[in-house]
This record gives C-alpha cells, sequence and structure tokens, in this order.
C-alpha cells in the first residue's frame, strides 16, 4: 500500500499508459525461501501480523504444525506442514512458508477490472490498493495460488505486500527480519537466484538431495519469492505448490479474445443497424411501392 | 395467457395486457443496469459508467441483486408467452427468406402468427442467456466461497458470464432497433398494449387470421 516512494509498472483495469512504465531503472526485489532449513518455528507468521497491525483470529488446530488450513484475508503468511513418507518409510517434515508469490506476470492483476485496485511496482511486488477495490472477486480467481482472501466485512481483497511500505524506505520484509536459521533472504532476483542455485547445488552434492533444485515458475513469468526444495520434481508434496502455474486459459481467453471479439462485434453491430437504417428504413404498416431515383445528380 | 379487459382505440387490437407490460418493463430497466455496470467491469473503457452509478462497489453490490430481479421478470415472461413460442415448420421458411425481412419487403415474407421466427428466437435467446447468466453468477457473486479444489467452477463462470452477456448485447440491440426504430407501432404496443389492426395485418397474418377469422390477404 505504499506508492510514496515505489513507481508503479502496471496497473490493473486501467485505460491508458501508466506513469512509472519505461521510467526508471530498478532491479527486481525477491525472496528466497530455503525450504530445506525451516523448522517451522512461525516467527515470520508473528513477524507479519505484527508488522501489518492485522486483526487476530482464531487458530485452527488439525493435529499438524500448522497454524490453520490456509492464508485469510488477516493472515498473509502461513507455514503449511506436510508429513511426508519416502519410498523407504522414513519420514519428512516439509515446511512451507506461503504467501503471495508475487508473479512478475499476475494473474490477479489481469482479471481486475477495476482502476489501480492492484498494482506492480517497478520492483516487482504486486501490491493490493483496497481503496479502490470493488470486491469483485476476480482477482480469487485469476491467481493461480490462492492467494488473494476477501474481507467478508468489507467485500475488499487482502494478501501479503511484501512488505511494499518497508522495501520502500529500504528496509527488508518483516518476515525476513525474524527468521532464526536464516532459511529467508531478501535481495534482487539475481543475487537470490544465484545464493538459490548454490544451495540447490549443495543439497545434491553433499546433502544426498539428488532431486533439490530452485522454484520459479516459468508460467507467470517467475516469481518475487523463489523456494530451494529437496525435491524440485514434486513441489507439489509442499502444500500443493503447483507444480506448472500459469494464469487460467479461461481468464486469459476472456481478457484477451472475447475482449476483442467482443468489442469489435457490439461496435460493428451497432454501425450495422446505422447503415441498415439509412439504407432501408423503417418498415411501413401499408402496402408499398417501388419509386425510382430521379435525383439531378449523376 | 390470462386475457384481461382494456379499452382499446376502434380498429386496434390488445396485444400486451398490464401484466405483461409492467413485467417487460421491470425486465428493460433492470437489462439497463446490469448492461451499464457490466461492460463497467467488462472494460476499463467503461469503469466510468460504474463512477456516474456511484461507484465501482456500489455498482458490484447491486449489479447481482439486479440480476436477481431480471431473472425473476424473465421467468415470468417465460411463464407467459413461452406457449407462443413453438417454432414451426413455418418459421424455418421464415428463416430461409429472412434476406426480403432485411430488406423491408415484407410481402414476399411467408405468414407469420402471433409472433414470427425472429421474434421467437429473441425469446428464446434471452430465455437461454438468462439461466447461463444465472448459474455463472452465482458463483460470481461470491467466488470467494468456492473451494480451491472448485476452482474450475469461477474458470468457467467467468467466460460463460461474459460471452452470454455479450449475446444478450447483440439480441438487446436488435431488440431495440426492431421495436423502436424499424417496426413502427412495435414501441407502442408495449406501452399501450394495443397494436392498429393494419399492423397486425401486415406483419402478423396469422394472428390476424386468428382474431378476424378472415385471411390477411385474400389475393394471394
Amino acid at each position: 500500500m505504499s506508492q510514496a516512494t515505489l513507481r508503479v509498472q502496471k496497473i490493473s483495469g486501467h485505460a491508458g499508459s501508466v506513469p512509472g512504465d519505461d521510467a526508471q531503472r530498478e532491479y527486481t526485489v525477491c525472496k528466497l525461501i530455503d525450504t530445506t532449513t525451516c523448522i517451522g518455528c512461525k516467527a515470520c507468521e508473528v513477524a507479519c501480523m505484527e508488522w501489518n497491525d492485522l486483526p487476530f483470529g482464531e487458530t485452527v488446530f488439525d493435529n499438524t504444525y500448522q497454524t490453520m488450513p490456509e492464508t485469510r484475508w488477516n493472515y498473509w503468511n502461513l507455514i503449511l506442514f506436510n508429513e511426508h513418507e519416502k519410498e523407504d518409510g522414513s519420514l519428512m517434515w516439509l515446511m512451507r512458508k506461503n504467501q503471495c508469490m508475487h508473479c512478475a506476470d499476475p494473474g490477479c492483476l489481469a482479471a481486475c477490472p477495476s482502476d489501480g485496485a492492484i498494482v506492480q511496482y517497478t520492483n516487482g511486488i504486486v501490491d493490493f490498493q483496497q481503496a479502490n477495490c470493488i470486491g469483485c472477486g476476480y482477482c480469487i480467481t485469476g491467481c493461480p495460488f490462492d492467494i488473494p482472501k476477501m474481507n467478508p466485512k468489507t467485500n475488499r481483497v487482502f494478501k501479503c505486500t511484501l512488505c511494499s511500505d518497508r522495501v520502500s524506505e529500504g528496509l527488508e520484509p518483516a518476515c525476513i527480519k525474524s527468521c532464526p536459521t536464516g532459511c529467508l533472504h531478501f535481495g534482487s532476483k539475481e543475487d537470490m537466484k544465484d545464493l538459490a542455485e548454490k544451495r540447490a547445488m549443495q543439497l545434491r552434492t553433499d546433502y544426498n538431495f539428488p532431486q533439490a533444485g530452485v522454484y520459479d515458475p516459468a508460467g507467470v513469468g517467475g516469481t518475487g519469492v523463489v523456494y530451494v526444495l529437496h525435491d524440485a520434481t514434486k513441489p507439489e508434496l509442499y502444500g500443493g505448490l503447483p507444480s506448472n502455474p500459469s494464469i487460467p486459459w479461461s481468464v486469459r481467453l476472456w481478457k484477451g479474445p472475447l475482449k476483442w471479439l467482443g468489442n469489435a462485434a457490439m461496435i460493428g453491430g451497432i454501425l450495422g443497424l446505422v447503415v441498415h437504417y439509412l439504407r432501408f428504413g423503417p418498415k411501413e404498416r401499408e402496402e408499398t411501392i417501388k419509386q425510382p431515383h430521379e435525383g439531378a445528380e449523376p | 395467457m390470462s386475457q384481461t379487459e382494456q379499452t382499446v382505440p376502434a380498429g386496434h387490437v390488445l396485444r400486451y395486457n398490464f401484466k405483461e407490460r409492467l413485467t417487460h418493463w421491470v425486465a428493460a430497466g433492470s437489462y439497463l443496469y446490469l448492461l451499464l455496470t457490466g461492460l463497467a467491469f467488462w472494460s476499463p473503457w467503461c469503469l466510468w459508467i460504474a463512477a456516474m452509478l456511484g461507484g465501482g462497489q456500489v455498482s458490484r453490490m447491486l449489479h447481482p441483486w439486479m440480476g436477481l430481479i431480471f431473472a425473476v421478470c424473465v421467468l415470468i415472461m417465460y411463464a407467459m408467452w413461452a406457449s407462443h413460442m413453438h417454432v414451426e415448420e413455418n418459421d424455418k421458411i421464415w428463416f430461409k427468406s429472412v434476406g426480403y425481412y432485411v430488406q423491408n419487403e415484407d410481402e414476399k415474407m411467408p405468414p407469420a402468427g402471433r409472433y414470427n421466427a425472429g421474434q421467437k428466437s429473441l425469446f428464446w435467446g434471452f430465455v437461454v442467456c438468462m439461466v447461463l447468466l444465472l448459474l455463472s453468477g452465482l458463483v460470481l457473486w461470491f467466488p470467494e466461497n468456492i473451494p480451491w479444489s472448485w476452482r474450475y467452477l469461477r474458470y468457467a463462470a467467468v467466460l460463460v458470464h461474459a460471452s452470454s452477456a455479450l449475446l444478450t448485447i447483440g439480441l438487446f440491440l436488435l431488440h431495440i432497433y426492431m421495436g423502436v426504430f424499424a417496426e413502427r407501432g412495435a414501441l407502442d404496443s408495449m406501452v399501450h398494449g394495443d397494436v392498429p389492426l393494419n399492423f397486425v395485418k401486415r406483419y402478423h397474418p396469422g394472428w390476424y387470421k386468428e382474431i378476424t377469422g378472415q385471411p390477411a390477404s385474400p389475393k394471394k
């Protein structure tokens, strides 16, 4: 919700150009989450609630280490827990910090009809501006990660801001600040990808995780949050992380070809009717006769 | 259709009674609101319409309720008119010679009954689109309550709602054009209820025969 020092490069539901587009040399920021060193302490959950001043809600105990089944409009950062049984029968506790992925090609923004309700800053952060939100929930449909959540009382949608207010002041997000194991890092996308790849290589060569790798899905243009996973071939194990997320094709069709086809048909239809009226005019109640044109012009 | 009494000018015949007219105009009013706010949600170029109508939030809040009103009206119209709208053999011939109709050469058209094939198509088009819009609209009304495992319902709803709305816009444009501009007397009939017998004779010969017992064009 901070636009004071951040420039905007994409605006939802916007006709015309965007003020910050093509106007700034800015590096893309990125959060790195190393699931292999996360201990599920939930300090990041608390820091998020604390910094963003979110109202408390009841937690839901489901016999695991998870605070509640999914993120909420007032709970943007949730550690998802999965007890995974490996082929050899041994157990792994998989912890994944779930929050907005800050896609380079955000489905929420593509689906949103309200001017300025969702913006993407030049540093890559995707941010909801609740003042402009009309509560239609199209962003919920557009998101491939099930992140935007509606406040039922105000009908406005909320999600993780990547602490855009902190980042705009040169600070790292609150969750990063709180992590005791150092599994969270924040920096430029380039640096984070580099660090993530190094860690994945270490896991492959030194720690017997031959499938270890980095999660930065290309289907949404890459994300502003990247994961290091023990097994990058099965991201679903980590609380249902989609292996190949993309903006739903029906949303793409709706906001793309259907829109142009529909606009052309509507405008063409009106023009067609006008031309028809000029050519044939109204129908008459009585019998009609044909009359030749006897004008002076050739 | 229930026939209620109403005084009409001599040489005129009652085509739409009060209940039919009221239902039609409530449907028309709600449709207009749905069209305007729907266009606002459809394209950023039309978002100003929502601002004119009290803002995006208000439009988003009222659009589904207005949709319910429209759906109920279409349902009532279905109950009143469906029996007149059965597609008959004659209607297929009508569509084959629709070119004459477009060029206002109505004397070359096969004789239509109370409703011609075009009017019947409009009716069924609106009924089918209303059902599609209602079903997809219910999903879009409460998208946050559709569980993640059912998300394909949401994906389908956005497409179905937009496509069927576009179809109704096509029907709506034709309806306005025919009723207000092309077919003089049609709008009057929906306002006052009656049409001149000449109008019936020319455009609905089948219906003319039904009312008067005489063929509309004995020479043919």
